[in-house]
């Protein structure tokens, strides 16, 4: 018998939907191994930890303190490691996010365990975790597993579908009172991006552009899209190093790795490093006017044309059927 | 201000990677090997940090096998003071393991500074960094876009990348890591007098054997393998508008994406 821990994450005290994700796959997990699903919520002003219960959580361990308000690694490493000292769970598992990236090595460390980061399966195999992970950003895969009683693994967002099993199930709240201890790295401020979408590597849909955008300004028409159909705009690296796209819009092997229900790219060929960065996209469409990119060889749908005469009017068509 | 860089060797962005017929790694010749890129970035901003500090030193720390003494030339060529390379001897390795070989050899070299690349991009792991910030009980600031060394040089303002384009703003005193992401910087060339002086720098030679203590792996790579070969799929033929039309019909009713 072994519980699992799920490191939930919040933003403006809402659990997010990679949280129930996780919880979601945690479930199911669970019942392979006996065990049942926890969560554990570290901030200040959480709203309605109990509605974790319907993804399939049993207890949420909320440790709500003024000093956490800001997210901080140290803090909520010793915060963490004191509850699972505690819990004493058999897998602990958290999200792939920046947060995630950042808490969870180190949080292995701290509670003498291995990690497997970033991965794109989980499952249980003679009761223990196997982890599936990418390596060289999606050139290869290769399977994890632990020595040792803890396994920690942290997902890739978008790697498990979210599904309310138990509706209007809730979870048992247990407030948890853990000093955060010595604070060294202490953050000030956030400062917000200009846009409000999702970050690429949790966004379900993207929109990204190539070289052949010719222009920083000719990304407008990629927005344009992006907001009809609720995407996040990315670049290749060639856009990115001939200015037209920031660098934290960079898709591919020193970009992001994203991981998209759908990826349309305008005027990107196809370099292996891109390939790399999103392949794991569920669908992909490519828009193109060499009918030879290597983009091509990869996309679900292709349209080989100018992609500043075919976005504009793709971006009427979702307008049109999207208000049907 | 003696700043430490961790720095790793790593394939080429461009190699193709091959599997072992056995299924038990990559293949490992015929490879052209770089420095992993966000490591450096980490170098660059390690030598404006000593530039702006006035004084100090820039040791670069590299664990891997005797290939690896290249890549700490290359630092060296850029402009790094001395080198460090620990040999893995072909002992087993995994991200906890390799993070107390380097915790151990920096525990005797104490910088205020260590930089280190946000991930290295051959195991995309993105965890030695902050296990060694762990081990030495330092604090961290990971993916840094942004480094602002403060007026008493004891400490810095650290912007790191978060999602949706947000940055979050850290006071950070040393000692302290920091994993450099891209954007931090432009890392320089190294010069052909910088290439001549590299070669007699200092370069110190350990074992990893001698530095792991009780660590043993925590984990186990097993099973490498390709992933699935993506097929090419339908290309749309005809007028855009038609196309388009298609297109949009597809996605949301074969697909079922939108």
């Amino acid at each position: 018998m072994g519980n699992i821990l799920v490191i939930g994450e919040h933003q403006d005290g809402k659990v997010k939907k990679v949280t129930q994700e996780l919880v979601t796959k945690a479930a199911e997990l669970a019942g392979q191994i006996g065990g049942e699903v926890d969560v554990v919520l570290v901030g200040h002003g959480l709203q309605n930890p109990a509605e974790l219960g319907s993804f399939g959580a049993k207890k949420v361990y909320v440790v709500d303190t003024p000093k956490l308000e800001k997210y901080n690694t140290e803090g909520c490493v010793k915060v963490i490691s004191d509850l699972a000292q505690e819990a004493k769970p058999s897998v602990i598992l958290g999200t792939a996010s920046p947060l995630g990236k950042d808490l969870l090595p180190r949080l292995a460390a701290r509670l003498n365990a291995g990690l497997a980061a970033d991965c794109t399966d989980l499952k249980i195999d003679g009761g223990k975790l196997v982890a599936t992970r990418p390596i060289y950003s999606g050139k290869a895969f290769v399977d994890v597993k632990f020595e040792g009683d803890l396994q920690i693994a942290s997902a890739r967002p978008n790697s498990f579908v979210a599904k309310a099993a138990g509706a209007g199930a809730s979870a048992e709240v247990v407030q948890k009172n853990i000093d955060p201890g010595e604070l060294r790295a202490v953050m000030k401020e956030i400062v917000k991006g200009k846009s409000d979408k999702a970050d690429l590597t949790e966004a379900a849909v993207i929109v990204s552009g190539g070289r052949a955008m010719k222009a920083a300004e000719n990304f407008k028409i990629l927005n344009e899209l992006a907001d009809v159909i609720g995407a996040t705009v990315g670049a290749s690296r060639a856009a990115v190093d001939s200015g037209y796209a920031a660098h934290d819009m960079q898709v591919g092997q020193t970009g992001k790795v994203v991981n998209p229900n759908l990826y349309i790219a305008c005027g990107i060929s196809g370099a292996i490093q891109h390939l790399a960065g999103m392949r794991t996209s569920k669908v992909i469409v490519a828009i193109n006017k060499d009918p030879e990119a290597p983009i091509f060889t990869k996309a679900d749908y292709g349209i080989v044309g100018d992609l500043f005469q075919v976005v504009p009017l793709l971006t009427q068509e979702f307008k049109k059927v999207l208000t049907e | 201000m003696k700043i430490a860089v961790l720095i790793k060797q790593v394939p080429d962005t461009e190699t193709k990677i091959r599997i072992k017929a056995d299924s038990s790694g990559t293949e490992a010749d015929g490879i052209k090997y770089i420095i992993s890129p966000y490591d450096e970035y980490a170098v660059e901003e390690a030598l404006k940090t000593k530039e702006k500090a006035g004084a100090g030193e820039v040791v670069v720390v590299s664990l891997g096998p005797a290939r690896c003494v290249e890549a700490i030339r290359t630092a060296l060529a850029m402009g790094a003071d001395r080198g460090i390379h620990i040999d893995d001897g072909g002992i087993p390795m995994d991200p906890f393991v390799t993070a107390k070989v380097l915790a151990n050899a920096l525990k005797n070299e104490n910088p205020s500074i260590i930089f280190t690349g946000r991930q290295a991009i051959d195991d995309d792991a993105a965890q030695v960094p902050q296990m060694v910030a762990e081990f030495l009980n330092l604090p961290q600031v990971m993916i840094a876009e942004k480094f602002e060394l403060n007026a008493a040089k004891n400490g810095a303002t650290v912007y790191r990348r978060v999602g949706g384009g947000a940055k979050e703003v850290y006071d950070v005193a040393f000692p302290a890591l920091v994993g450099a992401e891209k954007g931090l910087n432009t890392p320089r060339y190294a010069s052909l007098p910088g290439i001549m002086k590299a070669k007699t720098k200092p370069m110190a030679a350990l074992k990893a054997s001698d530095l792991v203590g009780e660590a043993k792996p925590k984990t186990v790579n097993t099973n490498y393998r390709l992933p699935p070969e993506r097929k090419a799929g339908k290309v749309l033929q005809g007028e855009p508008e038609q196309v388009v039309k298609e297109l949009v019909k597809l996605l949301r009713e074969e697909a079922k994406v939108i």
